[in-house]
């Protein structure tokens, strides 16, 4: 990290002008008006649509593939199969195992075998039923314990561990010791199910290949830079020959970060047909492609002495990947690594295994990796809690970890406003009067978490900066920003504007940002894992901070004051101590032009070393933790088994809300996903490996009539290495959702619910067996 | 066939079997309707149709003949047309709410709700759940597309909507790092 890298928590001019304000969004009007662009809106002369031939196996050999029925057909000008695209990929270079279509394997139902481009997308269809394909069917794994032990059949063939996606193993301390001398252990198992993003907009991708050669995809990711580099590698283009470009995208969630089969195959079809080339997945398609989050069979030993202070955590943890290895790497050791803070305790160790199953392949979904384990640790604080007789907030601030410090896994912690949002959360749903309180099959229930803003560690691994931003100023008096973030609806674009116009003294109107195209952008590493507002926050002060000084020294040389004496506010370089003294930014632009040379800048952002020094110490380090914590509000009714969320009381911890409203909107997105993982939804497949309900009325998102009030806190530590000590927001609110909601069935009704989701079914159970337990005891 | 879309008529080919949104999107060009499912479970392309909100994935272009199609294009000017000013209040409060995240449900969003205060003034919360329920929205949790159509109404009839949960300074002591 050098002096671009931090620019303090204070305004630039004394005061803040537009952060800290519900701002507008850039792109809000656009939006509201239907005049935005989504990648399916994108219609170009001559284009063809293609869609995607899917296997009908779960594993299986694929004997042969005959295409040329479908050739035959009028109007269909492409077909490609997995022997034209041969080249592996994948998100991580240590991982890459998936190819655009099947060279010689099936791994699950729902895999692209073959591609066809058509006049039109009926004639595309009508195509897909004329290719032939011979599949030698193989034992197939969707059992994850199964594939732990059972090497073969290998899904993935020519590995050393068999079915083993990734295996590991880390201590801290002497987790038995600790165990043993802690005067209280609970322990427990716990499942989390598959859950899926489920954005509105389904995948769509669009490519021209020029006369020239030059190759454009559109495509809905978010991350324009990744989907670059594979396109390189397997089409085997220099890459100074592909641009990309995201267009408006339509939701995100972490389910549009790997490179997807679509993007490689309108990129092949156009370049074999050279006509521009449009796939759209159905939805049933995109519940397939999923990257949705994994299952997880958690074991958990929590101890802690008689006060309630934590002595030791031990986890084991069997990770269902699916067929492919996605972020799974990353994600194994996001199992355990984020699980730290904000509680302390001296003895910790996580054995993390993801195995590869017959099914759609897991990856990154909003709160990555983290929020199953932190399920299971915070249902299990809340036994702890009331084995000792504590107040369950009581005992989580007993254990807090403070800040300016090290977790027991050597990351280091600045900023934490932990011990507010508990404050907030138990003022806000009257705790004290009500936890406990509450009549028979109401209850609260409280949790925790902490999150990333962004990781010290790019995928791959190189020391150029992070993020990057290049300011283009006009003489008209406009300012326009070139990032390469992107923005997927969290108002990444608008988070730049507002700190261009905060550091140069404009109105928001003077800003304009252009996002995520590779040709006209710097190179940024995209929208995951919470680094946006960070990253490319810090980047975009840097370059306006670069601007800043020649257009104070310009201004004050044409006056004749000293620099300290002239400041950029309001549209205006004005004289500090005399308001009537001002001129205009685009005269204040010219006269800097005038003065030296066309006025732009370049701003960078890269992380400080960080992280544990051992194997897989830098995964999970970040620049900065978010932390929040949960009030959760339900009604069980013990008759039916029906759960319903009333409410709940999100508190977080961004740093600074550069704009609150966008801040408390991640805030009730985030809690209205986690609730609705516990409550309505599951990805799952069948004994055959079919989905059991691709569609968006099986698998249950909520409506307005079914989302609680959500009441979001903001709660603001200022953290000294943020933009204007700001924080992420997108993605930790999630995590504190769901066991939060797991103590409050407890307080309602008595019982532990400990594997997701929480369906009528099993709700009556618990509270049949709570039923016999209690009635056995009296006997 | 002869679609009436936005005050327009147009003269406007297309195979028997597509439907209203299909032809909307690739025929017309009016890609603010979305699709997000294509069967009827999403909301997103929703469309008025005489006034009453459809799912344009459900109706054969060919029965929407004869009928009056407004689309999340024909909302401002229809709004300015009427002497208003800017877009219409549905939409200009959706975007000063924050409950423009990604923004691709909210076409069918914004018209859901014009249609509903279009028939009720003054909806209660309730009310405005159940008018919405349709629209499947992934990014906001409803809040914030709750509080737009609270500030239309409020704006409407003068009044001021209540405050949102995070505009509510700390309780006093409750929150010792924040400054």
């Amino acid at each position: 990290m050098s002096a671009r890298d931090t620019h303090g928590i204070g305004a630039p001019w004394g005061t803040f002008r537009h952060v800290g304000r519900p701002a507008r969004k850039i792109d809000g009007l656009d939006k509201a008006t239907g005049h935005a662009v989504y990648a399916d809106d994108i219609t170009l002369p001559g284009m063809l649509h293609a869609k995607t031939l899917r296997s009908t196996q779960a594993h299986a050999r694929v004997r042969s593939v005959d295409a040329s029925a479908a050739l035959a057909l009028a109007g269909v000008h492409a077909v490609v199969t997995g022997r034209d695209l041969p080249t592996t990929y994948g998100v991580l270079p240590w991982t890459q195992d998936e190819t655009a279509l099947a060279v010689d394997k099936v791994r699950f139902i729902g895999d692209p075998v073959a591609a066809v481009a058509a006049v039109d997308e009926d004639t595309a269809n009508a195509a897909l039923k004329l290719i032939r394909v011979e599949y030698e069917p193989l034992h197939a794994f969707f059992d994850p314990f199964e594939s732990a032990v059972r090497h073969e059949p290998a899904i993935h063939e020519g590995r050393q561990d068999g079915n083993v996606s990734k295996h590991v193993n880390l201590a801290f301390g002497d987790v038995d010791a600790a165990l043993a001398a802690a005067d209280v252990v609970v322990e427990g198992d716990y499942f989390f199910h598959g859950t899926t993003h489920a954005a509105i907009e389904p995948h769509c991708a669009v490519a021209r290949y020029a006369p020239d050669g030059l190759l454009t995809v559109w495509s809905a990711t978010q991350i324009t830079h990744y989907v670059h580099k594979a396109l390189a590698r397997v089409l085997g283009l220099p890459p100074h020959r592909i641009r990309v470009i995201q267009p408006h995208i339509g939701g995100a969630f972490g389910g549009k970060s790997d490179p997807f089969s679509l993007e490689f195959l309108v990129a092949k079809l156009a370049m074999v047909t050279r006509r521009p080339v449009k796939m759209l997945y159905t939805r049933e398609e995109v519940f397939y492609t999923h990257r949705g989050r994994h299952p997880m069979h958690m074991r958990y030993r929590t101890g802690a002495s008689s006060d309630g202070r934590l002595a030791g955590v031990d986890a084991k943890i069997l990770i269902d990947g699916g067929a492919y290895s996605s972020f799974g790497l990353v994600t194994t050791y996001y199992s355990g690594q984020l699980l730290t803070a904000p509680y302390a305790f001296p003895a910790y160790r996580f054995d993390s295994t993801r195995v590869f199953t017959n099914k759609p392949p897991c990856g990154p979904k909003r709160g990555h990796g983290a929020v199953q384990p932190r399920f299971a640790f915070e249902v299990q604080l809340d036994q702890l809690a009331e084995r000792l007789r504590i107040d369950p907030i009581e005992l989580r601030r007993r254990n807090f970890i403070g800040a300016n410090t090290t977790t027991v896994n050597g990351q280091r912690i600045t900023s934490n406003g932990f011990l507010a949002c508990l404050d907030r959360v138990e003022r806000a749903s009257g705790w004290r009067d009500r936890r406990g309180h509450l009549p028979f099959g109401r209850g609260l229930g409280v949790a925790g978490s902490m999150y990333i803003s962004g990781t010290n560690y790019p995928v791959y691994p190189n020391d150029m900066p992070q993020a990057g931003i290049q300011i283009k100023i006009d003489r008209s008096g406009v300012v326009t920003a070139f990032t390469g973030g992107n923005d997927i609806g969290q108002g990444s674009s608008s988070v730049v504007q507002y700190l261009v116009a905060e550091e140069l003294g404009l109105g928001l109107d003077q800003v304009r940002v252009v996002a995520a195209d590779t040709d006209l952008c710097p190179v940024d590493l995209g929208a995951y894992s919470s680094r946006v507002t960070f990253m490319v926050g810090n980047a975009t002060i840097d370059a306006c901070r670069k601007l800043r000084e020649p257009i104070v020294a310009a201004v004050a040389a044409a006056w004749g004051v000293a620099s300290s004496l002239v400041r950029l506010a309001h549209g205006f370089a004005e004289h500090v101590d005399d308001a009537a003294r001002r001129m205009p930014m685009a005269e204040a632009f010219a006269l800097t032009e005038t003065r030296w040379e066309t006025l732009g800048a370049t701003g960078s952002y890269n992380t400080p070393a960080l992280g544990g020094q051992y194997r897989g110490g830098a995964i999970g380090a970040s620049p900065a933790y978010s932390f929040t914590a949960h009030v959760v509000e339900v009604s069980v009714d013990a008759e039916t088994g029906r759960i319903t969320c009333a409410k709940a009381w999100i508190a977080h911890d961004c740093g600074r809300a550069l704009n609150p409203m966008l801040v408390a909107g991640q805030m009730e997105g985030s809690a209205y996903m986690g609730l609705a993982e516990a409550l309505l939804e599951e990805h799952a497949v069948n004994r055959f490996g079919i989905h059991r309900g691709p569609s968006l009325l099986d698998y249950r998102i909520p409506t307005s009539v079914d989302t609680p009030e959500l009441h979001a806190l903001i709660v603001e530590s200022l953290d000294p290495e943020g933009p204007y000590g700001a924080k992420e927001a997108g993605e930790g609110p999630l995590h504190p959702a769901i066991p939060a909601l797991a103590n409050a069935v407890f307080d309602a009704v008595g019982v532990r619910l400990t594997h997701l989701p929480f369906t009528p079914g099993k709700v009556l159970t618990a509270l049949r067996e709570a039923g016999a337990a209690s009635s056995g005891g009296a006997r | 066939m002869l679609l009436k879309v936005n005050g327009d008529t147009h003269d406007v080919g297309a195979p028997d079997h597509w439907t209203l949104l299909e032809v909307l999107r690739y025929r017309l060009g009016f890609t603010g309707t979305k699709q997000g499912c294509d069967k009827g479970d999403c909301g997103a392309c929703t469309v008025l149709m005489d006034g009453q909100p459809v799912l344009a994935c459900l109706v054969l272009a060919r029965l929407a003949e004869g009928h009056e199609i407004v689309t999340i294009e024909g909302l401002a000017p229809r709004h300015t047309a009427a002497g208003g000013d800017g877009v219409d209040p549905v939409q200009d409060g959706f975007d000063r709410c924050g409950a423009l995240q990604c923004g691709f449900c909210q076409s069918g969003m914004i018209l859901s709700a014009r249609a509903l205060l279009d028939r009720n003034p003054a909806p209660s919360d309730s009310e405005v759940r159940d008018a919405l329920s349709g629209n499947l929205c992934r990014c906001t949790g409803y809040t914030q597309i709750i509080e737009a159509v609270r500030l239309t109404v409020a704006e409407q009839s003068g009044t001021r909507p209540p405050l949102r949960a995070w505009e509510h300074p700390p309780e006093k002591g409750s929150d010792p790092i924040s400054t």
